[in-house]
């Protein structure tokens, strides 16, 4: 039971209510529910409308897991749920529902590190890490390097933005270009229609920067190129090729991902490069890292795009990781921390 | 038949296990904590202090019965969410009480019910000898001593109304947060009915504030490092 164990992981940081079930690195159940629709028009996610959503999924979407899964409450070695970081009302509900579980199963309950479970979930996809690795951690709130020895103890931080995230700069540029909430996914596919015909700036490159800011990221200033690049052909009165203006940006950003996080490896002397949060489901980007890596025999792990954006199963993941390796629970007072450091694994 | 009670409308974490007799009902655990900015962290630490005094299994209860507010929408929801889970993973019942009428239910005569809305505001209602008189609301202090001129109030009772007794213009009395018995009373006939669950919608009485989105802050900022 312990090497293999049963896990509900429940994730409400943002505005998806997730629920996964595992067994091990086994995945059985992985149930979401989303009010990205309900924020779409404001551009963004609103956080009291995120939580009241969580608030009316949350019991839904465990069950829904349950089914799917074929589990039973009583079944389970361990309840997991994100205690941080994230918008605060949005994971009080997710924590104070899962301490209701606990309470309710008589079950131990582990506050997991919603970062770090981004790094786990790629355990489901392809098994265990069996060395140290180098963790790019791309989301819509994050840009980060990690190097990870042993994801229960923790993770050391590399790098990260100095500015924007890149899942961030990825919806900014797609709202100037008129594109929907998130941006991520329309500039893949526009992209997809177009070439990088124009040199979009790679931030923090330069071999001055690369002194001081080796593994760490900016994006804002690429977001402000894009934007003058677009107004001044507005001005002009001639049509932008959105197309290849979102290709453009997108190899500008998957670029400098790519070249820090294998460089970030090679420094380390690390073998593997884990992918994780919602800008790793991008296309260019997973190809991107797969040529790169090749070429210095570096073994890329990323998981399947759906389980790179925001989900319960990759909270279930790291709790069952966590359990395995004899963890203490949390106690039940632990609080929902929106700024939790990358420095817990888990509370 | 054993119930356990939560409210977390009011900056008062409560949690009891309340015993529905035959001959009546009486209070076994309760667990009554001030803090307006601790729900998440205090209510399940409380239950599980009351399970315990009370030597009550979660398997024990017949119900929970939870306070649907209204009140600050994120302590609101802590309550909400964990009767909610709760109730789904034990099979059992859960039923709302408005937090309001617990707050009244045990006043004579003509009272108004107020507690903090924050932001300089009340949810309140009026009661006539512990029964609701007017649906629950929010409004300033100011429009509600104009609201109730002629309503022949005389007293009030609740935190709203001891924070702003003066603009109120009526004194404030004990209790300043609902006694646990109360909403076991409230809910005692659906209870002992075997009534099906309820959805618990909580009385928000506000919109979302749909302002600004969420501006993204990094956990890890790279100067932390
Ligand atoms: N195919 C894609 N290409 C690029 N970006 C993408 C793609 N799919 C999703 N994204 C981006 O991923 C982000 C969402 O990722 P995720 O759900 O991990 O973020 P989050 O949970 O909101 O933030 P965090 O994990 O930092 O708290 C959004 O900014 C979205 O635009
Ligand atoms: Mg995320």
């Amino acid at each position: 039971m312990r090497d293999e164990p049963l896990v509900l992981g429940i994730e409400t940081s943002c505005d998806e209510t997730g629920v996964g079930i595992v067994r091990g690195h086994t995945l059985l159940a992985d149930a979401l529910a989303s009010s990205v629709d309900e924020h779409a028009r404001f551009g963004g996610v609103v956080p009291e409308v995120a939580s009241r959503a969580h608030l009316e999924a949350l019991v839904p979407t465990i069950n829904r897991a349950l089914d799917d899964a074929g589990v039973k409450l009583a079944d389970l070695d361990a309840i997991a749920v994100t205690a941080g970081p994230g918008l605060a009302g949005a994971l009080l509900v997710g924590v104070a529902g899962a301490k209701g579980l606990a309470l309710a199963t008589e079950k131990p309950i582990f506050g997991v590190n919603h970062l770090a479970a981004h790094v786990a979930v790629d355990t489901l996809e392809h098994g265990p890490f069996t060395g140290p690795a180098i963790a790019l951690l791309v989301s819509g709130g994050h840009s980060s390097l990690l190097r990870v020895d042993d994801l229960s103890a923790g993770v050391t931080p590399m790098g990260a933005t100095i500015d924007d995230a890149a899942g961030e700069a990825f919806d900014k540029v797609a709202r100037l270009l008129g594109m929907p909430f998130p941006g991520g996914p329309p500039i893949d596919r526009a992209a997809r229609e177009g070439e990088a015909t124009v040199s979009f700036p790679r931030g923090l490159t330069t071999a001055r920067d690369l002194q001081s800011h080796r593994f760490d990221f900016s994006f804002s200033g690429l977001k402000t190129a894009v934007a003058r690049w677009v107004e001044a052909r507005e001005r002009d009165g001639s049509p932008v090729p959105v197309n290849d203006v979102a290709a453009s940006f997108q190899e500008a950003v998957c670029d400098v991902l790519t070249m820090k996080a294998i460089d970030a490896c090679r420094h380390a002397g690390v073998q593997t490069l884990v992918i994780g949060g919602g800008v790793a489901a991008n296309s260019r980007l997973r190809a991107m890292a797969q040529e790169r890596a090749a070429k210095h025999g570096i073994t890329v792990r990323v998981p399947r795009p759906k389980l790179c954006t925001d989900n319960g199963a990759m909270v279930a993941a790291l709790g069952s990781h966590l359990v395995a390796a004899g963890r203490r629970p949390s106690k039940l007072d632990f609080p929902a921390d929106s700024a939790m450091s990358l420095s817990l694994i888990g509370v | 038949m054993l119930v356990l009670v939560l409210d977390t409308a009011t900056p008062a974490i409560t949690a009891a296990v309340a015993d529905l007799g035959d001959g009546g009902i009486e209070l076994r655990a309760q667990r009554v904590t001030v803090d307006g900015r601790a729900h998440g962290e205090l209510l399940a630490p409380s239950i599980d202090a009351v399970l315990t005094e009370a030597g009550v299994k979660p398997f024990d209860l017949s119900a929970i019965v939870v306070g649907v507010g209204p009140g600050p929408f994120t302590g609101l929801r802590a309550g909400l969410v964990t009767a909610a889970t709760m109730s789904s993973a034990l099979g059992i019942p859960a039923y709302g009480v408005c937090t309001l009428d617990a707050l009244g239910a045990a006043t004579v005569g003509t009272v108004l019910v107020a507690t903090d809305a924050r932001r300089r505001e009340i949810y309140w209602a009026v009661y006539r000898d512990g029964l609701p008189g007017t649906p629950p609301k929010v409004a300033k202090p100011a429009e509600v001593a104009i609201a109730i001129a002629s309503e022949g109030v005389l007293r009030a009772v609740g935190e709203g109304a001891e924070k702003y007794a003066e603009l109120l213009g009526v004194s404030a009395e004990a209790p300043s947060f609902p006694p646990p018995i109360e909403f076991a009373r409230l809910a005692a006939d659906r209870v002992r009915a075997k009534a099906p669950s309820e959805p618990l919608t909580p009385l928000y009485l506000r919109r979302p504030d749909a302002v600004e989105p969420a501006t993204r802050k990094p956990a890890l900022a790279a100067g932390e490092r």
